[in-house]
């Protein structure tokens, strides 16, 4: 009965999302007030309608209905509850119902937190999000259909969830990652409302901004949580594989990194407007490109789902309709007219364009490694692979630059910087101090690791610390100019706040990649019960070798003591899991945090007279990879809460 | 007439076009069946595996220019650690090995070292592999990207392209029927 429930609430919000894409846009147009109040109305309904859905779906996970087919190849009653919870949106129906409800969710947000915004803005908005959630109904209704049921062949239990996504980390990030994709969705919304008006002023630009940041830390958030996962789950000490899946969601990072800058630009100078709004279109575009490539099954990946080409015949006729009606209408509307605005050479303008146009080049790095070989093979012009050295290749030239540049952007003004003889000094300052730091520490590390001077390390120190000494440089300046310091840095606005924080993310984030790359140790080794072995000054001893069972599950776990000098530092437990219901076998890592260094073991296949195979990794800084990202999502919500935004909103009241 | 700054504004529009296009043709043969992304058609089927010289993954001093079946059919698997999901298929070669089917390797575009420490850990499924690093025989066979299969009947020529991960499921459905002598 309650999966009958959930699938009538998922069809009753396609009239709602009919009547949302067209009443309040109706109302915008012939100019009646009260049609376009009934927006948030209609919002609330469908968001209600679709939680119920997706509680009535997570229902039939928990209590183990094998009826419902998808519970049936999905899960397994010996799963503990919260993989039964993540199992929701492992497959492909489940995480397009998620999908869907969070789009409900930002589209409820957008209604309810826009008070200020005017009636006829907010109505189109509303309308847009609404028809984009007709396609993705109409998708789920007609080809994906989460509550299908099994009545005629009953089966005992379940398939199980694929192992590699029994894992905390997968409970959270399809949910982040889809938060921070689709919430791209409202600041595309906000680009056509605008566009359909024609007025792409200063306003909308201020409008966009506090959404499209939330997305983007979110998005943010859900990469770094799927790096981390690949990190420790696929027990190889990988953070990131190229893969299209990652590609996909990381084309649409770039474009709303870039979109980010771009928009503030539009905001406080007007200038940029056109390629503002075609960044906005492209971010969301890009979202739904991930999502066809990989929901079609033309993209044969790790994350592959069962797939299907009828449903990727039907998201690319729905990619057409919304990135290609929505090309168009930028075609026709988007102010042609050069922005009368003047900006000198060295001004913030520049710098934003400049960090716009390398974002824009990173972005078709990845969109070419990824879809060329796709394009190549569709036109028979033979296959070509390309792996990651060619975007290690492209990336590292790229980036590098990009940090150097993010150094300098804050000391510069907004249409024409007097102040750069002022700011020369501090650049000096931090130039030095960046050598001597990179200098010091690329030769310790080389020493730790018993390794030559790398370049590559001390390259990548050198403009990592440069960006930060020079920002705190910047800050401090900036503060200096009030009464006493520390009043100084009370009195620094928030979103200036925001922008260091993210910043030195990016530094911290490219400290850790680069460090990782060049420093890390791995050795294979066969162990026997007593044996040890030492890695870069840590030496690692088999201390136990036990059996156990788990809920679904039987394993083997090691105990292996590491030893700095003769103190002992932990206890790391890999082990290797063999599942029951899809028969396969999980390593399980086991990992020493640290800051500055990660000590990861896993256990390998059991060798002959009772030795094992055993992989232990010694992972320089890999920490700061994520410790960026956090940073950076951090600053990127930090930016929202700036009383800008607030006063600006009560202005417009 | 539209001025020249108004038409370049409908240069994203058509770059998309030309995307969806290609789009649509993949579609198009997915569905007639002529495209499946897990086993795209080979120009190699029918024929035997191109003419090669390459080293062993264990010993770098070793020429092999042909690979010995013994009468026997045969996987070539191609693979490369930084491949997820190679790592993926991994188990499942190891259990077809287990079984007595004979499974070539071709590491492709790798790291030596790497390569060979995966194989000791993860066990090794196979007769033989190729260590093709520079991926010349792998560009001659037009390999898509890794994990790839092909199915080598006993007389060495190429039967079926397999691209994706090999599991019970493709042995059963996809391997098996062509009726080769394992």
């Amino acid at each position: 009965m309650i999966p009958e429930i959930g699938h009538f609430a998922l069809l009753l919000c396609l009239p709602i999302a009919i009547f949302l894409a067209s009443i309040p846009l109706l109302g915008a147009i012939l100019g009646r007030p009260l049609w376009m109040r009934l927006g948030p109305l209609l919002a609330l309904g469908q968001w209600l309608f679709l939680l119920l859905a997706f509680i009535c779906l997570t229902h039939s996970f928990l209590t183990d209905d094998f009826t419902v087919k998808l519970v049936a190849m999905h899960s397994n009653s010996a799963l503990p509850w919260y993989f039964k919870l993540s199992a929701v949106w492992g497959n492909h129906e489940g995480s397009l119902l998620l999908w869907v409800f969070i789009l409900a969710s930002w589209t409820l947000a957008v209604a309810y937190a826009s008070q200020s915004l005017p009636l006829d803005m907010r109505a189109r908005v509303l309308a847009v999000l609404g028809m984009i959630s007709i396609g993705f109904l109409l998708f789920i209704i007609f080809t994906s259909n989460p509550f299908e049921r099994l009545l005629l062949n009953p089966v005992a239990d379940g398939n199980d969830l694929n192992p590699l996504l029994q894992d905390f980390g997968l409970i959270i990030h399809p949910p982040m990652l889809y938060i921070g994709y689709v919430g791209f969705s409202v600041a595309f919304a906000f680009a056509i409302a605008a566009l359909m008006t024609g007025n792409l002023d200063a306003a909308w630009a201020r409008w966009s901004r506090p959404w499209t940041n939330i997305a983007w830390a979110f998005l943010t958030i859900g990469i770094a949580l799927g790096s981390w996962w690949a990190y420790y789950e696929l027990g190889w000490g990988g953070w990131w594989f190229w893969d299209p899946v990652e590609n996909a969601s990381f084309m649409p990072w770039l474009a709303g990194t870039a979109l980010i800058h771009s928009l503030a630009a539009t905001e406080k100078r007007g200038v940029f407007r056109s390629w503002t709004v075609l960044l906005a279109i492209l971010a969301f575009s890009l979202s739904l490109l991930g999502t066809f490539l990989v929901r079609s099954g033309i993209l044969v990946s790790v994350h592959a789902f069962a797939s299907d080409p009828t449903r990727g015949l039907f998201i690319l006729a729905f990619l057409v309709l919304v990135i290609g009606g929505s090309l168009l209408l930028y075609a026709v509307k988007a102010p042609a007219i050069r922005s009368n605005a003047k900006f000198g050479l060295l001004s913030r303008e520049n710098f934003l364009l400049v960090n716009n146009i390398l974002l824009a080049i990173a972005l078709s790095v990845v969109l070419l490694g990824t879809l060329f070989p796709l394009a190549s093979s569709a036109l028979n012009l033979g296959s070509y692979s390309v792996g990651p050295p060619y975007f290690n290749a492209m990336f590292v030239p790229l980036s590098l630059p990009m940090i150097v540049l993010m150094g300098i952007a804050p000391y510069i003004s907004w249409k024409r910087s007097n102040k750069i003889s002022a700011a020369i000094p501090k650049w000096l300052i931090a130039a030095f101090v960046a050598l001597l730091l990179a200098g010091l520490a690329t030769l310790s590390l080389s020493n730790q690791y018993q390794q030559d001077f790398n370049w590559l390390a001390f390259i990548t120190l050198v403009v990592s610390l440069w960006l930060i000494t020079s920002t705190a440089l910047h800050m401090l300046s900036k503060a200096k100019h009030q009464q006493g310091l520390l009043t100084g840095f009370k009195r620094l606005s928030v979103s200036y706040w925001a922008m260091v924080i993210a910043h030195t993310g990016i530094a911290v984030a490219a400290i850790g990649i680069g460090l990782t790359s060049v420093y890390e140790q791995q050795k294979d080794v066969r162990m026997l019960l007593g044996d040890d072995i030492s890695v870069s000054g840590y030496r690692y001893q088999l201390t136990a070798i036990n059996t156990f069972e788990g809920p679904n599950f039987s394993g083997t776990r090691g105990d292996i003591t590491v030893f700095d000098g003769d103190t002992v530092i932990t206890v790391l437990q890999p082990e290797k899991r063999f599942y029951y219901a899809a028969r396969n076998v999980m390593t399980e890592a086991a990992i020493d945090p640290g800051l500055t260094r990660d000590l990861y073991v896993a256990l390998g296949e059991e060798l002959e007279e009772g030795a094992w195979a055993v992989r232990v990794h010694v992972k320089p800084f890999v920490r700061c990879i994520w410790l960026g990202a956090l940073m950076m999502a951090f600053g990127g919500l930090l930016a929202v809460t700036d009383k800008r935004y607030r006063s600006k909103r009560m202005l417009n009241a | 007439m539209l001025s020249s700054s108004r038409i370049k504004l409908f240069i994203p529009l058509v770059v998309f076009v030309l995307l969806a296009l290609v789009f649509l043709q993949l579609e198009k043969r997915m569905i007639s069946g002529d495209y499946d992304p897990s086993m795209l058609p080979s120009a190699l089927i029918g024929k035997p595996l191109p003419e090669f010289n390459l080293a062993t993954l264990d010993n770098p001093n070793t020429v092999i220019t042909s690979i010995n079946l013994n009468n026997k059919a045969a996987l070539l698997n191609v693979w490369a650690t930084w491949c997820v999901s190679c790592r993926v298929e991994h188990a499942y070669l190891n259990t077809l090995a287990e079984k007595g089917i004979t499974i070539f390797g071709l590491n492709y575009k790798d790291d030596q070292q790497k390569a060979n420490q995966w194989l000791t850990r993860l066990g090794n499924p196979y007769q033989l592999n190729l260590f093709d690093v520079n991926g010349k025989l792998g560009l001659n066979m037009g390999v898509y990207g890794a994990p790839e299969t092909y199915v080598l009947d006993a007389n060495g020529i190429v039967r079926y392209r397999h691209v994706g991960v090999v599991d019970e499921n493709v042995w059963q459905s996809k391997i098996l029927p062509l009726g080769l002598n394992w």
